[in-house]
């Protein structure tokens, strides 16, 4: 069983697509990351877990550089990306494909063009293959024909759908999730639980999910990952934390309202 | 009197700090203006919104600024000044100050509002962040279109103004103060100099600027939900509107002064 990760200086980071060093970021004044190191191999799906308000999307935010920590590093391939900017940062980011809680849909533009502005921004394809494209990947997400309706038209599963069909739309390596089945019902969350496997699956990408979601976060991992109090105390397959025996561990996976963290929170 | 001195200091902290923030963010628009013409159809959209929507706000709030006018000068003039320079102190004080300032800060008020509440929804439902993380860059695809919009609608709008603020006037001359349409005319073109024009107009290029590049900016920097989303706005107008009387005073100062 792997416990809480340290930097193993001697570690080969070849195998690692992303690692996260020694990480701090401090938000109004208070600490959010509190020293966090990860590693997330090529192909793998890692699941960071944690209560609501613990950093996971902080965390995530990071990896792909929209945040920029108080000191620390985020390795992707081998290179820093928190000393990038501009336009070497963006050549990064075009790896990357993201799906935000919210979906984070362009309200002014179609589904078609939420989902191929990668594509009309970013290459030089004609607009029947983007089209085509467009229509390719919403099919792989179970969505047929609204390539002209609006965001505001869809329900919240479809636009959660929509938004990891713009993800993958550029054939990442890397894919982050942020919260992919909150907000979602049970079906519409299997759902989502089912197209990260088979996305996974069919295009063997690395994908680093944050969730609070256990259900979820079992059926997709390869790994999962507890953050708490700033730094990731636990690190392992999804059959080694149900065998975990960290107390703080057990409190979150099991969803006891009583426990060392609840207890900790009490006492500060 | 430390309490006041730490004040002072934190005060002085944060205009200096978003002063160069905005500072900072325009001069990255400005820079980003020459890509605007590979994405045109998102600035000529900005344009209709800026531009051809604001022309019936426009239309209204000039047409009484200018009945205004002439009922003001024609009170200021009897008995001291002959009607027949009526004309020439309505054309001059439309075109110089009143077209261009009043339709910069209507139009303050309607687009600077809509661009910060726009981008404010944006920023808080995390569109912005995924602009970035498409690796587009949310300076170039949403602020340079709205800046450039700005810099090209707001003299077209004021020169709208003056036209249909003069012909308020003229209204108002010939049928409440008695004055035909040949004297007032003919006192518009009397003292007419193009440097007036120019002078109005180039305020008025500043004055699309200022209304876009400080709506992108409080949009830009939106948190906190629909509250957030709704501070933005107020902030974004009261301060376009301060920045637009600051420069229409600087600006005038400069070429008329």
């Amino acid at each position: 069983m792997v416990q809480a990760m340290t930097l193993n200086p001697g570690q080969a980071v070849g195998e690692a697509a992303i690692r996260i060093v020694d990480l701090y970021k401090r938000l109004n004044g208070k600490p959010v990351l509190n020293g966090v190191n990860l590693t997330i191999n090529r192909g793998e799906t890692l699941t960071i877990i944690g209560r609501s308000g613990e950093g996971k999307s902080v965390l995530l935010k990071h990896i792909i550089g929209l945040m920029k920590p108080d000191s620390g590093s985020v390795f992707i391939d081998g290179i820093d990306i928190t000393r990038m900017s501009g336009r070497s940062l963006a050549e990064i980011r075009r790896r990357f494909g993201m799906l935000f809680q919210g979906a984070a849909l362009f309200d002014s533009m179609t589904v078609d063009e939420n989902v191929g502005i990668g594509l009309r921004e970013h290459t030089d394809i004609p607009e029947e293959k983007i089209k085509a494209t467009v229509k390719e990947k919403l099919a792989q997400v179970g969505l047929f024909n609204i390539e002209n309706i609006k965001p505001a038209e869809l329900s919240g599963g479809m636009k959660k759908r929509v938004g990891l069909a713009r993800a993958i739309a550029m054939d990442p390596e890397i894919v982050l999730y942020d919260e992919p089945t909150t907000g979602l019902d049970p079906i519409n969350a299997d759902a989502i639980n089912n197209l990260i496997l088979h996305l996974k699956a069919s295009l063997k990408i690395t994908s680093v999910a944050v969730t609070h979601d256990m259900v979820s976060a079992y059926k997709i991992s390869d790994r999962i990952a507890m953050l708490y109090g700033g730094k990731i105390i636990f690190s392992g397959t999804p059959e080694e934390i149900r065998n975990c025996d960290n107390p703080i561990v057990q409190q979150f996976i099991n969803g006891q309202a009583r426990g060392p963290i609840t207890d900790n929170e009490n006492n500060r | 009197m430390r309490q006041v001195v730490r004040i002072f200091g934190e005060k002085a902290m944060f205009f200096l700090h978003e002063a160069g923030s905005y500072s900072l963010l325009t001069m990255r628009t400005i820079a980003a203006i020459p890509q605007v013409f590979r994405r045109f159809r998102l600035t000529s959209e900005q344009m209709l919104m800026m531009g051809v929507a604001s022309l019936p706000l426009v239309l209204f709030t000039s047409v009484f600024t200018g009945a205004v006018s002439a009922v003001q000068a024609a009170y200021q003039f009897r008995g001291y000044v002959p009607m027949r320079y009526l004309g020439t102190a309505v054309g001059k004080a439309v075109i110089i100050e009143l077209g261009p300032v009043l339709t910069a800060l209507v139009v303050a008020g309607r687009v600077g509002a809509a661009i910060a509440a726009e981008l404010g929804t944006m920023k808080v439902t995390e569109q912005v962040d995924a602009l970035e993380t498409l690796a587009l860059d949310p300076v170039k695809y949403l602020a340079a279109p709205r800046l450039v919009s700005g810099l090209v609608m707001l003299p077209v709008l004021t020169i709208f103004s003056n036209f249909v603020a003069i012909l308020g006037a003229l209204f108002v001359s010939i049928f409440f103060i008695d004055i035909t349409a040949y004297t007032f005319l003919n006192g518009v073109k009397l003292f007419f100099d193009l440097k007036d024009l120019f002078g109005g107009l180039l305020k008025s290029f500043f004055f699309g600027g200022i209304i876009a590049s400080v709506g992108c900016y409080h949009g830009f920097r939106t948190y906190g939900g629909a509250e957030g989303v709704g501070l933005s706005t107020t902030r974004a107008v009261v301060l376009a509107s301060v920045l637009i009387l600051i420069s229409d005073y600087i600006i005038a100062s400069i070429l008329f002064g």
